[in-house]
C-alpha cells in the first residue's frame, strides 16, 4: 500500500483535476484573505496597542467607500466561484448518453453491484478505463453514499428511489470506495475498491463472468410475474403496453406528469396506486420487496428499459392476472 | 501617533458608591435560587448547567479523540464508538452551544444593556430553566439508558427504524428543550421592543443587542419547525406512521429538507451573539467607537433573513434537483458576505485605536482569526463543484468546528471574561486567563486544522475505524485535543477561584461605555437605583466622540 504522503488523493477521473483546480482557485482566495486579515489585525493591535490609560484615540466612525469595497469585492470573487463550480457541478451530475450503466444497491453494511451483462460483485467494482460508467444507486434499508476520492464523485443511496453518479476512469489501477452517509454499527467497514481495468482486460473479465443479461433476466420475470398477462397489447386494455416506455413523459391521473425513469418504473412496481396512467384503472398489485427484491427489480427495469416495438413476450400459458384488490 | 488626549466622560470614571444589596447577597439559600424571577440569578442558573453539558459533551470528544488515535476500533466497540459522537453532538448543540450566550449573558445582559428592570416576562423566563433542565433530564436519561446511535441529525429512515437505541427520548429531549429556547427569545424580541430606556433608540442599541435581537427572531421562526420535525419522527418510530419512511410511502429526504430548514439556521443561534460579544470586545479594547456601526447591526439581521434560505447546502447529494442545487448554492455565497463585512469593521475599529491586549481581547482576537477560517472554508462547501467531493467527509467536520468552537465558543468565552466582573464583582486572575487563551487557540488550530486535510484526502466522517495512511493527521489531531481540553479546564478552576479570593472589580473595570457598566458590580437585584436616560450613541468613550458620532 502507498504510504507516501499526498496532499490530495490521487487524481484517477477526467472530473478529479477540474474538481482540484477548482479547489486550488478557492484556497488561493482563502489563503489571501486569511492572511491580510491576520497581517491586519497583528499590526493593528501591535502598533496601536494600548500605552497609557488616559489615551483617548479620535473616533472613527466609518466609511462608505470601505464599507461598498468589502461588500462588493468578495460578493464579486463569491460570483466567480459560484459560477465556475456550478458549471462543473452539471458535468458531474449529468451523465453522458453512452455511459455504461452499473446498478449499484446498499444495504447494511456491504455493497452489491450489478453489470448489465449480468456480472454480480459485492464490495468490488471492476470498470475499463477511458469510458464514462454511471452508477445507479438505491439502498435496500437506511441511506448510504458511494464516494469514491480519487474520482471527486459522490452520491447517496437513497431507498425507494434512484440516484446517479458518473464518471470516466482515467489510468488503471485499484481506488478506495466508502459508505459515505452514516449508517449504523459497520458504517466505516462498508468499503471497497474500484478496480480500472484496460478496456482488453475489462472485456475477459466480463467474457469470464458471463451470465444472463439483466435485461434477459428482467424478461423472464416479466413472464414469471405474471407481468406479461396485462402489459400486453392483446390484453384488452387491463395495462398500458410498455415498449418504448423508458423517458417518455407518462400523463398521470389528475393531469400532472412524469418522467419514466428508473424511480418511475420502481415505484409503478412497489406502489402501482401512486402514480397512475391517466386513462387506467388502479387494479395492479403492489410487488413488495418479498414478491421482487431490489436485485430483481433491477433486472426488471433493466428489461424494460430496452424494451422496443414488438418486443414483449408473448403469453406462454394461460394464467389468471393478477389483480389488486380494490375496497368496495 | 498623536498624543493630543480628551477628557474621559466623568460619568464613566467616577465610581458610585455601591448600594447596599447585589442580586447575589440579597437572598441566600436554595428556594432563593429555584425560585427567583431576577433575569441575572437565572442567567446564572443557565451558566451553571449549560458549563456542565459542555462537560458531559466534552467527556464525549474525548472518548471518540481516543479511538481515532489508532486506526483500528480498538478502544470502543463500533456501537459504542457511535453513541460517543452521537451524544457529543447531542449535547454539545442542544444543551450548550444554543442556550450558551442568549441563555446565560443574554438573560444577564440584556435588561441592563437596554436600561430595565428585567426581562418582559420574568415568570416565563424561569419556565424556560425549567423546560431546559426537563429536556436535560430526559436528554441524561437517554445517554444512561443506553444512548442513542443516530448522529445528532437523526437522519430517517435510519432513526426511525433501523437503530435499537434511544430515539425517541433523545429526539424528545431536543423537541423539549426547543421550547425553552423560543421562551427565551421571545422574552428578547419583547423587552428589546417595549422595555429600552428613555432616549435609547434604535441606532443607540450596543450591537450586542441587534445581534440577540436577530438570534431570538431566528429561535422564534425556526426551532418549531425542527420541533415538528422531530415529534414527526418519534410518531413514524413509535406508531409506524409512514412519513419518511419510503416502504411506509413516506420520503426520506423530506427529513433533511425539514431537519435543516431548522438546523441551518441553528448555526447562526449559534455564531451571531458571538458576533455580538466580538463587536463589544472590540470596541472596548480599542478605546474607540466601533466602526461602521449600522453596517454590523445590517448585517446581523442580513444574515438572519438569508440564513433561512440557504438549508438545501447540506443536502448536494442527496438526489436533489440540480437546479434546486443552483439556487442554494447562490444565496449561501450571498450569506458570506455579511460575515466578511462584520470582520472588516472589526479590525478598521482597531485602525488607530488604543488596543489593549487583556483576555477578553485574545479571545476577540482568537475569533476573528479562527471565525475567518471558518467561513472562508465554507466557500468549498458551498461551492458545488468542490462540495460534491468535500461533503460527508472530514473536511465539513473541521469547518463547522471552527465555526461552533473556534467560533461560537471563543466568543462565549470572551463574553464570560469580559462580563465576570459584571456578573461576580470579582475580576478573573490576568495571566491565568490569557494563558488559557493562548492553550485555547494553539489546541483548537491543532485538533482541527488537519482535518481540512484528511477530508479532501476522503476521510469519511463518523467513522469508527479508518485506513492506516490518515493516521498521522489524525494523531494530531487526538493531540491537539488534548491541549485543548486543559485549556477548558482551567477557566472552569481559576474562575470558581475568582469568586471567593480575587480582587474586586468596581463597576467599571474596563471603561467600557454600556449601560450594564453605569451600575454597580454586581448590580442590584433592580438594575439601576434610578431608570438611566440614554443622551448619547453607543461606544462613545469622550467628549470628542459624542460630538463626532451620528
Amino acid at each position: 500500500m502507498d504510504t507516501k504522503f499526498a496532499l490530495l488523493p490521487e487524481q484517477a477521473s477526467t472530473m478529479a483535476p477540474r474538481v482540484d483546480t477548482m479547489f486550488w482557485f478557492i484556497t488561493a482566495v482563502a489563503a489571501f484573505f486569511t492572511f491580510l486579515i491576520a497581517a491586519l489585525l497583528l499590526s493593528f493591535a501591535i502598533r496601536y496597542r494600548r500605552r497609557t490609560e488616559d489615551y483617548f484615540p479620535k473616533p472613527v466612525v466609518g466609511s462608505l467607500p470601505l464599507e461598498l469595497s468589502w461588500t462588493f469585492v468578495p460578493l464579486a470573487l463569491a460570483l466567480v466561484m459560484f459560477f465556475w463550480g456550478a458549471s462543473l457541478y452539471f458535468d458531474i451530475v449529468r451523465p453522458p448518453d453512452n455511459a455504461l450503466e452499473v446498478y449499484v444497491t446498499g444495504k447494511q453494511w456491504m455493497w452489491h453491484l450489478q453489470h448489465p451483462g449480468g456480472q454480480r460483485e459485492i464490495n468490488l467494482l471492476h470498470v475499463p478505463a477511458g469510458r464514462a460508467v454511471k452508477l445507479i444507486l438505491t439502498s435496500e434499508d437506511v441511506l448510504h453514499d458511494f464516494f469514491i476520492p480519487a474520482f471527486r464523485v459522490k452520491t447517496d443511496a437513497i431507498p425507494g428511489r434512484y440516484t446517479y453518479i458518473w464518471f470516466n476512469a482515467t489510468k488503471p489501477g485499484t481506488y478506495r470506495f466508502y459508505c459515505a452517509m452514516y449508517c449504523g454499527t459497520d458504517h466505516s467497514r462498508m468499503t471497497g475498491y474500484v478496480e480500472v481495468m484496460e478496456p482488453s482486460e475489462y472485456e475477459r473479465w466480463l467474457n469470464e463472468r458471463a451470465d444472463l443479461s439483466l435485461a434477459l433476466q428482467g424478461r423472464q420475470l416479466f413472464q414469471k410475474l405474471n407481468c406479461v398477462v396485462c402489459h400486453q397489447p392483446r390484453a384488452g386494455g387491463r395495462a398500458p403496453v410498455l415498449e418504448n416506455l423508458f423517458g417518455t413523459t407518462v400523463p398521470l391521473e389528475g393531469g400532472q406528469t412524469v418522467v419514466a425513469d428508473e424511480s418511475y418504473l420502481r415505484e409503478s412496481i412497489r406502489t402501482p396506486a401512486a402514480k397512475v396512467r391517466a386513462g387506467w384503472r388502479p387494479i395492479m398489485p403492489a410487488f413488495t420487496k418479498d414478491k421482487v427484491s431490489e436485485e430483481d427489480m433491477v433486472k426488471l427495469i433493466a428489461f424494460l428499459k430496452g424494451l422496443r416495438q414488438g418486443q414483449t413476450p408473448p403469453r406462454v400459458e394461460e394464467s389468471e392476472p393478477p389483480e389488486a384488490k380494490v375496497k368496495k | 501617533m498623536t498624543t493630543a488626549t480628551v477628557e474621559p466622560r466623568p460619568d464613566l470614571i467616577e465610581p458610585r458608591p455601591r448600594t447596599r444589596a447585589d442580586y447575589l447577597n440579597v437572598a441566600y439559600g436554595v428556594r432563593s435560587w429555584l425560585l427567583t424571577l431576577d433575569h441575572k440569578r437565572i442567567a446564572i442558573l443557565y451558566l451553571v448547567s449549560v458549563s456542565l453539558f459542555f462537560f458531559v459533551g466534552g467527556l464525549f470528544a474525548v472518548l471518540v479523540r481516543l479511538e481515532l488515535a489508532t486506526p483500528k476500533g480498538d478502544l470502543l466497540s463500533s456501537d459504542a464508538y457511535n453513541k460517543a459522537f452521537t451524544l457529543h453532538g447531542v449535547v454539545m448543540l442542544f444543551f450548550f452551544l444554543i442556550p450558551s450566550i442568549p441563555a446565560t449573558l443574554g438573560n444577564f445582559l440584556v435588561p441592563l444593556m437596554v436600561g430595565a428592570k428585567d426581562l418582559a416576562f420574568p415568570r416565563l423566563n424561569l419556565l424556560s430553566w425549567y423546560i431546559f433542565i426537563a429536556g436535560g433530564i430526559l436528554g441524561i436519561y437517554a445517554m444512561l439508558a443506553g444512548g442513542v446511535d443516530t448522529g445528532w441529525t437523526f437522519y430517517t429512515p435510519y432513526s426511525t427504524k433501523k437503530a435499537y437505541t434511544e430515539v425517541v427520548p433523545a429526539a424528545m429531549a431536543a423537541f423539549i428543550t426547543g421550547f425553552s429556547s423560543i421562551l427565551t427569545g421571545l422574552n428578547f424580541v419583547v423587552t428589546i421592543h417595549r422595555m429600552r430606556a428613555p432616549g435609547l433608540t434604535w441606532f443607540r442599541l450596543p450591537l450586542f443587542i441587534w445581534s440577540i435581537y436577530s438570534t431570538s427572531l431566528v429561535i422564534l421562526l425556526g426551532t418549531p419547525v425542527i420541533a415538528i420535525t422531530l415529534l414527526l419522527a418519534a410518531i413514524e418510530r413509535v406508531w409506524g406512521v409512514g412519513i419518511f419512511d419510503p416502504n411506509l410511502g413516506g420520503d426520506p429526504v423530506l427529513f433533511q429538507h425539514l431537519f435543516w430548514f431548522y438546523s441551518h439556521p441553528a448555526v447562526y443561534i449559534m455564531i451571531l451573539p458571538s458576533m455580538g460579544v466580538i463587536s463589544e470586545l472590540v470596541t472596548t479594547f480599542s478605546k474607540k467607537v466601533i466602526f461602521g456601526y449600522h453596517f454590523i447591526a445590517f448585517a446581523s439581521v442580513m444574515i438572519g433573513v438569508i440564513g433561512f434560505l440557504v438549508w438545501g447546502h447540506h443536502m448536494f447529494v442527496s438526489g436533489q434537483s440540480p437546479w434546486g442545487a443552483l439556487i442554494f448554492s447562490f444565496l449561501t455565497y450571498l450569506v458570506a458576505i455579511p460575515s466578511a463585512i462584520k470582520v472588516f469593521n472589526w479590525i478598521s475599529t482597531m485602525w488607530r485605536g488604543s488596543v489593549s491586549w487583556q483576555t477578553p481581547m485574545l479571545y476577540a482576537f482568537g475569533f476573528i482569526g479562527l471565525f475567518t477560517i471558518g467561513g472562508l472554508t465554507g466557500l468549498y462547501l458551498g461551492n458545488l463543484g468542490t462540495d460534491v467531493h468535500l461533503t460527508h467527509t472530514y473536511f465539513v467536520v473541521a469547518h463547522f468546528h471552527y465555526i461552533m468552537v473556534g467560533g461560537a465558543i471563543m466568543g462565549y468565552l470572551g463574553g464570560l471574561h469580559y462580563w465576570w466582573p459584571k456578573m461576580t464583582g470579582r475580576m478573573y486572575p490576568e495571566f491565568w486567563g490569557k494563558l488559557a487563551a493562548m492553550i485555547i487557540f494553539i489546541g483548537f488550530n491543532l485538533t482541527f486544522f488537519p482535518q481540512f486535510v484528511l477530508g479532501y484526502q476522503g476521510m469519511v466522517r463518523r467513522y469508527h475505524e479508518y485506513d492506516p495512511e490518515f493516521q498521522v493527521l489524525n494523531v494530531m489531531s487526538s493531540a491537539g485535543a488534548s491541549i485543548l481540553g486543559v485549556g477548558y479546564v482551567l477557566p472552569l478552576i481559576y474562575l470558581i477561584w475568582s469568586l471567593k479570593y480575587a480582587k474586586e472589580a468596581g463597576h467599571n473595570p474596563w471603561g467600557a461605555t454600556g449601560l450594564e457598566w453605569s451600575t454597580t458590580s454586581p448590580p442590584p437585584p433592580e438594575n439601576f437605583d434610578v431608570t438611566p436616560v440614554v443622551t448619547l450613541p453607543a461606544y462613545v468613550y469622550s467628549r470628542e466622540e459624542a460630538q463626532v458620532v451620528p
